[in-house]
């Protein structure tokens, strides 16, 4: 199923929380919202929920080309899991799993048996199968999050929605929850929306990243496009580092530190100052010069624990920068700190104007 | 299990009202009406009612009521058993409350069911247990006698009850507050030269402060207008034994229903005074609560 | 470590010791051995006239610790969760009874829901008698157990996890389905606390009941006011026989309440 946000904003008192978002996810896509705290993302989930409410005449949320605006969170369909999953603390883990089953109309409620299987189905697929009499407090935080997801599945929620699903857990499980994740997506299919501050996460999990800031949606693309084409300078900043410079554009040419660069993927026609961006790994380094326009810096120190080595420099503009070199080739160069060397952007990025 | 209730720092509640979560207005306004009528219904209309009948024949016959010998008397032994009870249980709820907020011991919780006794024993058998202990027949009597002493139906036992009823106010204010606030400044003190006196009265005081004020306050109010305890040992000697509820119940028995009313809207009086301290001290707590955490939060962003 | 500890702890047990112990040494000591075990059966077992009192005084409490919790709960639930104009002060005013003397409010109610009074009349005319009479007793019950239950309920609330609610939501529980099976189950031991502070309040009070129960033998007569009457008549055995059974009740009513609170708290360790 489809999920359509139209025009929708949100203010809390003076602040606003969402400035006229649209987005579209198709069907069974995993969708991550990435972007800092105060960007709008947890609210924009619990929107599409209806867990919170647009400002009133704002848009439209769409669930399969239905307009959902005015339809209760409990008769949306939607799966939820809270950041710090929010289980019943009174019921064991198989109540918390047969709730959303238990408290269907007569009607539509399935029968004991029914439930009963159900809930082990779902156990198993958590892989927690054999802990449904143990109560919330007696699991881990991984456990108790699977949990949580298995409760929303219970009800077949036709979109899933994961509000910093392992925020709250520590880095080990973290990563192994999130590609377990990944997995069980590619198994049921079921639209999905997640919510994370990690760039991390967004990158390795979802289908497509929807870059927010400020209540904006800043970008919208596969992961692959949103690291390496970064549409704004927001993008290339919140998605790893980057070594910033000031420069200026001249006929498609970009001068800045003693070098002047063409740049092929000019989208906007940029006349003017400019700001240039170079990730680490981009930027490449020699110990002699080879003819190609290159920038004389010094060595400040060398960081070699890691699968990189990232070398620290100080060019003769008295601007610093960072680069990240294999460690087979940085065993090749014989490099240490006070060491000249020649250092060459390899891609650069750059936007308009000289403040980001 | 406390039968006090403690002052509370007001939090702002987390609970945001939302459609999701939320209530329709027919049912918010029937909960509402529901608070308000039992609250008027049980509360506010009685204490309407205490003023209205006190004044009913007019500002002449109020103060006259004040002014009989009885009622002197009464006021005068309310006054003097106040003024004893009140400091006593404020020393021993200080003193309890240091012992069990700062200390670790054996038989702490014993301790605590013990200072919480009054709230659970009526009022009628904390009288009870005096009498057996000083009456003519109880265990002392007969030696009391011979000494020409007089303990119940005398002005000393209607002290010791009311000491017994009001003990744990005090205390109770203060347990909760001082385990929270914790000993890390009053260690700090210690560590920069005080004395544990100059500690106390320094770091601790301070502290505690607000919460004592209405933990005295109480007490206090508590101690004038005990009736139970004070009925059993007191033997009802008009211009003797009789404190100002116990001139109530002559009063209003006699069906002089103003002058009862009259006597009664000064104790009424005490006990709005006393819910008016504990909202400014709520207040002011939860205003230096607010304060802290804003300060927190400034540090944060320097 | 800090200072003090000897001073304090020595102050609060000898302070303890005169106040409590003692006298309720002498208690024990005056029941086992200046009551035989048949004067206590005939006195404060079997006497008809008492085990009236017991059954007035333990339903009358009853009823007013269950009105107690229902109309408690609400008044928690309106000052945590609702706005309206006022609201500081009613919050405030809850305590009133925690801080009005019984006697005081033990006349105001009996004068307002006498006969004559500003709402006796209006019930009146339908032939219900509310003073002196059992519902006068319930009524001053509820007003002295009032507070219990909404300052042990209000924190409660205050703490509850909003989450809990919104996911029950998202499940697809109405609000009524979310308040019985997420909301209530959660606040049962701040309620049950409150419930029993109520009924333990009610069990042994006297002033506020006094003047509105009218006092009829078998009929509006609380087990505390017959404590009394016996010690006027210097009948200290029937007085204690009479004490002990209910200090022995309410003891067993705690601790059945802390059985019941630790039953339903068992799973929810924080």
């Amino acid at each position: 199923m489809s999920i359509e946000v139209r025009n929708i904003s949100k203010t809390f008192g003076s602040f606003k929380a969402l400035d006229n978002v649209s987005l579209t996810v198709k069907a069974g896509e995993l969708v991550a919202l990435l972007g800092p705290s105060g960007s709008g993302k947890t609210t924009l989930l619990r929107i599409i929920a209806g867990l919170e409410q647009a400002d009133p005449g704002s848009g439209e949320i769409l669930l399969n080309d239905e307009d959902v605006a005015d339809r209760h969170v409990s008769a949306r369909g939607v799966g939820f899991v809270f950041q710090h999953y929010a289980l019943f603390r009174h019921m064991s883990v198989f109540e918390n799993v047969a709730f959303g089953l238990r408290v269907k109309r007569r009607r539509e409620r399935p029968s004991k048996a029914f439930i009963r299987q159900k809930v082990h189905d779902l156990l198993k697929l958590v892989q927690l199968d054999g802990l449904a009499g143990r109560y919330p407090h007696q699991l881990s935080g991984g456990q108790r999050q699977r949990v949580a997801l298995a409760r929303a599945l219970a009800v077949e929620p036709r979109v899933l929605l994961l509000d910093e699903p392992f925020g709250a857990l520590d880095a080990k499980v973290r990563k192994e929850l999130r590609s377990w994740l990944r997995r069980l997506h590619d198994e049921l299919h079921i639209t999905s929306v997640f919510v994370t501050h990690d760039q991390d996460e967004a990158l390795e999990v979802a289908d497509q990243v929807v870059v927010m800031n400020r209540g904006k949606i800043e970008q919208v693309g596969t992961p692959d496009e949103v690291f390496h084409q970064p549409a704004t300078e927001f993008v290339m900043h919140f998605l790893g580092d980057v070594n910033t410079f000031h420069g200026r554009v001249n006929q498609g040419m970009v001068q800045f530190s003693e070098l002047e660069l063409p740049f092929p993927e000019n989208r906007q026609q940029i006349v003017g100052d400019a700001r240039v961006f170079v990730r680490p790994y981009d930027v490449t380094i020699d110990t002699k010069t080879n003819g190609l326009p290159a920038l004389e810096a010094k060595v400040v120190r060398v960081h070699s624990a890691g699968p990189l080595v990232r070398v620290e420099l100080l060019t003769k503009a008295n601007q610093y920068l960072t680069s990240e070199i294999s460690q087979e080739r940085f065993a090749t160069m014989n490099i240490r700190p006070e060491s000249t060397v020649y250092v060459r952007p390899r891609h650069i990025r750059v936007f308009a104007g000289r403040e980001g | 299990m406390a039968g006090s209730i403690a002052l509370r720092t007001k939090r702002a509640s987390a609970y945001r009202p939302i459609a999701s979560t939320g209530e329709s207005l027919l049912t918010r306004t029937i909960l509402i009406t529901i608070a308000l009528a039992t609250l008027a219904l049980f509360l506010v209309l009685p204490l309407v009612l205490i003023f209205t009948e006190a004044l009913k024949q007019g500002l002449g016959a109020y103060f006259a009521a004040f002014t009989t010998p009885d009622a002197r008397s009464a006021i005068r032994l309310t006054l003097i058993t106040a003024l004893i009870a009140v400091p006593l249980n404020t020393v021993f709820g200080v003193a309890a409350a240091w012992a069990i907020a700062r200390f670790e011991f054996k038989g702490k919780s014993i301790l605590i069911t013990l200072i919480d006794l009054p709230f659970t024993v009526s009022p009628v058998i904390a009288g009870l247990l005096f009498v057996i202990l000083f009456g003519t027949r109880g265990w002392l009597g007969p030696w009391l006698q011979e000494h020409d002493i007089r303990i119940i139906f005398a002005v000393p036992g209607i002290i010791i009850a009311t000491l017994f009823v009001t003990f744990p106010f005090v205390a109770r204010e203060l347990i909760p507050l001082m385990q929270a606030q914790g000993s890390e400044e009053e260690l700090a003190a210690l560590t920069l030269g005080a004395s544990g006196f100059q500690t106390f009265w320094r770091v601790t005081l301070p502290n505690i402060k607000w919460g004592l004020i209405y933990g005295i306050i109480l007490t206090n109010a508590r101690a004038m207008g005990e009736f139970g305890a004070v009925s059993v040992v007191s033997g009802h000697i008009r211009g003797q034994t009789n404190t100002m509820p116990l001139h109530i119940e002559v009063l209003y028995n006699d069906y002089q229903t103003s002058a009862s009313f009259a006597v009664a809207s000064l104790l009424a009086f005490l006990a709005v005074l006393t819910l008016v301290v504990k909202s400014i001290v709520e207040w002011k707590n939860a205003r230096s609560h607010a304060q802290a955490a804003r300060e927190a939060e400034q540090g944060d962003h320097q | 470590m800090l200072p003090g500890f000897g001073l304090s702890m020595g102050f609060t047990l000898l302070y303890l010791a005169f106040l409590v112990l003692i006298p309720l040494g002498g208690l024990v000591l005056y029941t086992s051995t200046r009551i035989t075990w048949g004067e206590f059966w005939s006195r404060a077992v079997t006497d008809p006239r008492v085990v009236a009192a017991y059954k007035l005084s333990f339903g009358a409490s009853l009823i007013a610790a269950v009105l107690n919790g229902v109309l408690g709960l609400i008044i928690a639930w309106v000052l945590v969760r609702y706005e309206f104009w006022g609201k500081r002060l009613v919050d405030a005013i809850v305590d009133l009874p925690f801080a009005l003397p019984t006697a005081v409010s033990g006349i105001a109610l009996t004068t307002l829901y006498a006969r004559t009074g500003w709402i006796g009349r209006l019930f009146d005319p339908l032939g219900i008698q509310i003073a002196y009479a059992y519902p006068g007793i319930v009524l001053a019950l509820v007003l002295i157990g009032l507070p219990f239950v909404v300052r042990t309920v209000q924190p409660a609330l205050e703490d509850l996890e909003q989450d809990m609610e919104e996911a029950a939501s998202a499940l697809g529980a109405t609000r009524w389905q979310t308040f019985y099976r997420v909301i209530l189950p959660n606040i049962m031991p701040s309620l049950l606390t409150g419930f029993s502070l109520a009924f333990a309040r009610a069990w042994g009070e006297f002033g506020s009941i006094y003047f509105i129960a009218g006092n009829m033998p078998f009929k509006t007569e609380i087990t505390p006011l017959l404590i009394l009457i016996r010690l006027e008549q210097f009948d200290y055995v029937g007085a204690t026989a009479i004490g002990v059974v209910m200090l022995v009740a309410a003891f067993f009513l705690l601790l059945l309440i802390n059985l019941l609170q630790w039953w339903s708290r068992r799973h929810q360790a924080s």
